[in-house]
């Protein structure tokens, strides 16, 4: 009997893990996981790839266009922006900004959201009422506009958009994490752990999250990518860090404003800034395919 | 639904508004920064700028301030916006109408739109077609309306300048509107050309507003109405001879659009929140743009007034949902 | 001479899934205008494939290997799609299995019980009303204005399988396909429902091919019977025929299994085992008579 209940558990936690192994298999994730890894790297070593310096500005080289177009200036291969600054060299130093924001952003929405999810799936009474509250006033809100106005009040530059990403989107997770904490717990290998005398705490940390844990590593994903695109709106909005430095967002306010005149400083931050989130979507819906087939959204 | 539970929908409505006013004006007011100090000369003494604080009730303790503002509420008095100098109420008024065009227009784009693919793809099912219209529908669930809207701004700026990036009426138009509802006013007063104008503004917004929430439907409807497809009684009807365009459109489509239903109004709940941002990138005089204004300038009024119509749109927009949904279930409606 | 209203000549088909399965072997069967045919077999014996190939709906995963499947002397399995669908629910139309899923839980009942009669009589407005009216009449549901509005789940299973018999009789068809119209249902209204049937059979003069596993039923309302195991016909003839006088040991233990309305197989005594032998034996002969 003990020996049945002590089997259980175990099982069912390395069954998930062997499954890692499949991941591979399923293309989604490999092509936008290889994608995503390129961009990273790219990121990291930006001073060494970047062909020009992302903030120098030349005005004697301003608004060039980028390479195969006439008056295209040998080594700034996407052009050049209205203040002569490398549009190329902006995008490589960009992804730094973009991917760390989105990191630690989605990191600690991801923190926030999944310990309420996991508490109020895993203990539900007085804990699952509040947190379900709180999210319901927090879907009231407008998004972009919440972020807007946190961002506001706390004064534009980089913390200010992680804070206020965290701050916004923990509800993702904690609804599907709750729900999921919700169908783990009355599965058998639960009740197994249970009846050996595990603690309430124990079963919560050592037999629930490594079963919840596929589903939180997918939404990281998903959340990694609305990440990028709040911090482009908080900069196209003005209000990420400083006009000068390079982000995404910023460049491709900066091409609205010159689109008539420099097409090229709005389309390739773009499309840098549509290949990310689509890749990140990509690897977020791939991984939720190959770890969990039955997970709700 | 019955009468009852609207009142009490109606009423959860008015707490969670209460909850979503209080939050703001809490975080508006613990945080640093005077939004005096911002509209004020730099020459002005610091009793002028005690005069202007007690002016706009900025000197009462925190409480006060908010049951004021309560009380003022329900006076309908919104205050005066500190950065336009105006009525926050009118100045809502003469926006919102704008943003409701636009989400309006938009709506209408999504359901057709997302209404016209979901159904073709069910006509289309196991052809090499179905397999292209399913990856365009991907990326279109993809990727924001943020990104849309500016890859729609290049189409159109660059390629084919074929419609207005900006504003929402062609300054060369000299009508006199008596409402703010531009489209709706120049239809009634048949105004062909005012009206022309107005939709190709309208058209970029538009799109980009529409085009996720169209994929979106698409996706779910054509699902649900894949899985109407394989019941019985569409079985029987094409016994009886129906055209699978018909079967589609006549046996599936009311069983579908229940679930699908109660997704838009999700979905279109994240549009009103969407306008913000699109009415920004095609300065779009509606009240998503002012919003962001009111931010940047901390006009506290303003932020407050608009952060509330925002609120109360989601919670209408979710309770007509619902009735709707109602409506269309006939269990509910004789059962 | 008219040909019959059906023939089906030495029709087979197989699966595509299983490595080619036969699901049916060399089925021939005649049915003449307003005769009452039951098909008779367990799950799997092929009774609901040739009621699917009658009416044109077989699915993608079984293939027609040979055979000729004639409706009035027409072949069905090579008519253009266009005048298969133009007979589709004019001539040929179907009773199915479960009224709990066969009507279109949106729809009203009028709607759907004329719909029938709008595409292929062409019948409008109050003429339409009236004979949706007569035709609840006809098969004896009360209060038809109250029932015509109403939708599928404000009615009992009984009384939305009264209207499934009303709509398809109502475009006044040469053939009726009755898939097990009444395993769905209580035993009580299960008799009701047979002797409805075999009414509106009698009135319109309709020919009904009648599938079912259920001996019992075949014995109370049809005039011949066809008995099939995967996918081989057993035994065939006139209902007093095989009742009375079965010629194959198959037969005579599923009329000793006894009568039951509801659950086949589940009778007084069980078919022994050893015929199944007999019968997988004498498939394997065919078989192997049939490969080159």
């Amino acid at each position: 009997m003990a020996d049945v209940a002590v089997s259980a558990p175990v099982t069912v936690v390395n069954r998930r893990f062997r499954s890692l192994r499949p991941l591979l298999r399923e293309p989604r994730v490999v092509w936008a996981g290889g994608f995503l890894i390129a961009l990273a790297l790219v990121a990291i070593f930006a001073p060494w790839i970047a062909p020009k310096d992302p903030l120098e500005q030349d005005l004697m080289m301003a608004s060039l266009p980028p390479i195969g177009f006439e008056g295209y200036e040998p080594g700034y291969y996407l052009g050049t922006d209205d203040l002569g600054r490398d549009v190329l060299s902006r995008i490589i130093f960009g992804a730094r900004i973009a991917l760390t924001v989105s990191l630690v952003a989605a990191s600690l929405a991801g923190l926030i959201g999944s310990l309420l999810g996991l508490a109020s799936g895993w203990y539900r009474g007085w804990t699952d009422r509040i947190v379900s509250r709180l999210v319901d006033i927090w879907m009231s809100f407008p998004p972009v506009l919440l972020s807007v106005l946190l961002v506001a009040v706390m004064g534009a530059g980089l913390h200010s958009v992680i804070i206020a990403i965290a701050i916004i989107d923990w509800t993702r997770f904690s609804r599907v994490v709750r729900a999921e904490t919700l169908a783990q717990s009355s599965l058998d290998y639960v009740t197994a752990a249970e009846a050996i005398g595990f603690s309430r705490r124990h079963i919560l940390w050592r037999e629930i999250l490594p079963n919840v844990a596929p589903v939180i590593i997918a939404l990281l994903s998903l959340e990694m990518g609305i990440a990028v695109i709040v911090e482009a709106i908080l900069s196209f909005v003005g209000l990420s860090i400083s006009s000068d430095a390079p982000t995404w967002g910023g460049m491709v306010a900066q091409g609205r404003q010159v689109l008539h005149e420099s097409w090229w400083v709005l389309v390739f931050p773009l499309v840098t800034l549509f290949a990310t989130v689509l890749a990140f979507n990509l690897l977020g819906n791939g991984l939720r395919n190959a770890l969990d087939p039955v997970m709700r959204r | 639904m019955t009468l009852t539970s609207v009142f009490n929908r109606l009423a959860m409505a008015v707490l969670t508004l209460l909850g979503v006013g209080l939050v703001v004006f809490v975080l508006l007011r613990v945080v640093p920064g005077d939004p005096v100090a911002m509209m004020i000369s730099p020459s002005a003494t610091p009793a002028d700028i005690a005069a202007l604080r007690a002016h706009y009730g900025l000197d009462l303790p925190l409480a006060e301030q908010f049951f004021l503002w309560l009380r003022d509420l329900l006076h309908l008095d919104f205050g005066t916006s500190i950065s336009l100098r105006r009525g926050v109420l009118q100045l809502i008024g003469e926006r919102l109408p704008a943003t409701l065009e636009l989400t309006f227009a938009a709506l209408v784009f999504g359901i057709l739109a997302g209404g016209i693919v979901a159904v073709a793809g069910v006509l289309l099912r196991r052809t090499p077609l179905e397999a292209v219209m399913d990856f365009v529908n991907g990326l279109f669930l993809a990727v924001p309306d943020f990104v849309w809207a500016l890859a729609l701004v290049l189409l159109v700026g660059v390629l084919w300048p074929i419609f207005p990036l900006s504003g929402r009426l062609d300054p060369a138009l000299s009508t006199d509107f008596y409402t703010p509802f531009y489209l709706l006013e120049s239809l009634a007063r048949f105004n062909w050309t005012d009206v022309g104008d107005v939709l190709a503004h309208l058209v970029m917004p538009t799109l980009a507003l529409g085009l996720p929430l169209a994929a979106v439907i698409a996706r779910t409807l054509k699902e649900a109405l894949g899985e109407a497809m394989v019941q019985d009684y569409v079985l029987l009807a094409r016994l009886k001879g129906m055209s699978e365009t018909r079967l589609v459109l006549q046996e599936a489509l009311r069983n579908a659009v229940g679930p699908t239903l109660t997704l838009t109004g999700v979905q279109f709940t994240f549009m009103i929140g969407g306008t913000v941002i699109v009415e920004r990138i095609f300065a779009y005089p509606g009240i998503g743009n002012m919003a962001i204004d009111a931010v940047i300038n901390r006009d506290l009024p303003l932020i407050q007034g608009i952060v509330l119509v925002f609120g109360a749109l989601f919670i209408v927009i979710n309770i007509a949902v619902d009735l709707i949904a109602d409506r269309l279930n006939p269990r509910q409606l004789h059962g | 001479m008219t040909p019959p209203l059906v023939s089906i000549e030495a029709l087979s088909a197989s699966s595509v899934r299983e490595g080619g399965t036969p699901v049916l072997r060399d089925v021939s069967l005649t049915l003449e205008r307003g005769e009452v045919r039951g098909l008779v077999g367990e799950s799997g014996a092929g009774k609901s494939t040739i009621a699917k190939a009658l009416l044109g709906i077989l699915p993608e995963t079984i293939r027609i290997t040979g055979g000729w499947l004639r409706f009035e002397g027409r072949d069905l399995l090579t008519m253009p799609s266009g005048e298969l669908r133009a007979m589709r629910g004019r001539d040929i139309t179907l009773i199915p299995q479960d009224p709990q899923t066969a009507l279109n839980p949106a729809r009203t009942i009028e709607a759907q019980l004329t719909d029938g009669l709008r595409m292929k009589l062409g019948l409008r407005g109050t003429a339409l009303h009236a004979r949706a009216i007569e035709l609840l009449e006809e098969v004896q549901i009360r209060e038809p204005d109250r029932v015509l509005r109403s939708y599928p789940h404000q009615l009992s299973g009984g009384m939305r399988q009264r209207i499934l018999i009303a709509a398809a009789f109502a475009p006044g068809p040469k053939l009726v396909v009755a898939d097990e119209p009444t395993t769905a249902l209580d035993v009580t209204v299960q008799k009701e429902i047979l002797r409805l049937m075999r009414r509106m059979q009698e009135r319109h003069g309709t020919a009904v091919i009648f599938v079912t596993h259920d001996l019992g039923v075949v014995a109370k309302v049809c005039d011949s019977v066809t008995l099939l195991y995967a996918g081989k016909v057993i035994e065939a003839g006139t209902t007093a025929d095989v009742i009375e006088r079965p010629q194959h040991a198959y037969t005579k233990a599923l009329i000793a299994a006894g009568p039951r309305y509801d659950r086949p197989g589940q009778g007084l005594e069980p078919v022994p085992e050893a015929i199944f032998r007999q019968l997988r034996a004498e498939l394997a002969g065919t078989a192997a008579k049939g490969a080159p």
